[in-house]
């Protein structure tokens, strides 16, 4: 039987290996994705639009910004499904801490001092995402990649001492709720959904500021659900969904 | 883009994709997917696509090499195949 499934993944392979004979040279302007008008207009027109230089987050968060609230809904129902997995299974194997892992003071100590560090790196990838790459995703992930550094380095209740359970759900539901609620004020003074020009009628900005912050708003919001639930997933991962005791 | 280095990182990346479906080991074969991860972040660092590059290295190479390795110790480490 597996014979065959060596001959099917052959196959495969080959005919990708000959299709990619077709595909345009690296940085060619005349290829589809460079020469259609929507790039074209794209590259054209957002620092015009939006006075946004990095062009990966003015067309993630403002020209696809519907895409990507439903891609931060994806990541919330990923950890609201694995939480929901692991919290019905009864735990029946042996306590995990007969594994004997030693806490390491070097570890202890080197995380104390980098954690700080790198939550400030978060916060500064999150902020900064207008001109640099990065954005909320990155900065969301590297926040939440923080507070698994701390569960692993020390232990999984000091962790979910500085963020409970009932503090990061709610933090994930209020990212989705922050970047839905944009949306919906944009709509209610009259303009489309997410369509984030009409906001400056309620703020200080002119239109295409408008746009500008309102991404920040935004990718904010992406940040604080990506955060949450990366700890989430991490802390119902490893207590297998009793919150009791981790790795 | 340079074609050396894009062959070098390309013939690792095959390399560690086959031995993390070989080895019997799990919590090994969490770590080279791990590996695999970060040789891709830096082909599309590479090609000079930065944001996905960062994603991936923050996500593959961070994220999800922890929940693999979490979900491991959970379960059995030898695999049945």
């Amino acid at each position: 039987m597996r014979i065959f499934g060596l001959l099917a993944v052959i196959i495969t392979g080959a005919l990708l290996l000959y299709a990619t004979a077709d595909l345009p040279t690296w940085g060619d302007p005349g290829s589809p994705a460079n020469a259609s008008p929507i790039s074209q207009y794209y590259i054209t027109q957002i620092e015009t639009d939006t006075h946004v230089p990095n062009m990966v987050t003015a067309v993630l968060a403002d020209y696809r910004s519907y895409d990507t609230m439903f891609e931060t809904v994806v990541i919330f129902a990923a950890g609201i499904a694995i939480i929901g997995v692991l919290r019905g299974i009864p735990v029946t194997r042996k306590s995990l801490g007969s594994r004997g892992v030693q806490k390491d003071c070097i570890i202890q100590v080197t995380c104390r001092l980098l954690i700080p560090v790198i939550q400030v790196f978060a916060l500064y990838v999150l902020a900064h995402g207008h001109h640099s790459p990065g954005g909320g995703f990155q900065g969301g992930v590297i926040l939440g990649a923080s507070f698994i550094l701390l569960a692993l380095s020390r232990d999984l209740d000091l962790a979910l001492k500085r963020l409970s359970e009932k503090r990061f759900l709610i933090l994930s539901a209020s990212g989705i709720l922050l970047y839905a609620g944009v949306g919906l004020t944009a709509e209610l003074l009259g303009g489309n959904f997410l369509d984030y020009s009409i906001l400056h009628k309620i703020t200080l900005y002119d239109p295409i500021m408008a746009r500008y912050w309102s991404m920040l708003w935004v990718e904010i919001g992406v940040a604080m659900t990506v955060c949450a639930i990366m700890f989430a997933i991490y802390a119902n991962l490893s207590s297998r969904g009793s919150l009791k005791e981790g790795l | 883009m340079i074609p050396a280095l894009d062959v070098i990182i390309l013939v690792f990346l095959v390399i560690t994709a086959v031995i993390s479906l070989r080895v019997r080991d799990l919590l090994s074969a969490s770590m080279i997917f791990g590996a695999y991860s970060f040789l891709i972040c830096l082909l599309w660092a590479e090609m000079g696509a930065v944001d996905v590059a960062f994603t991936e290295a923050a996500v593959g190479a961070g994220v999800s090499t922890v929940f693999l390795i979490a979900t491991v110790f959970n379960t059995c480490r030898n695999s049945s195949d």
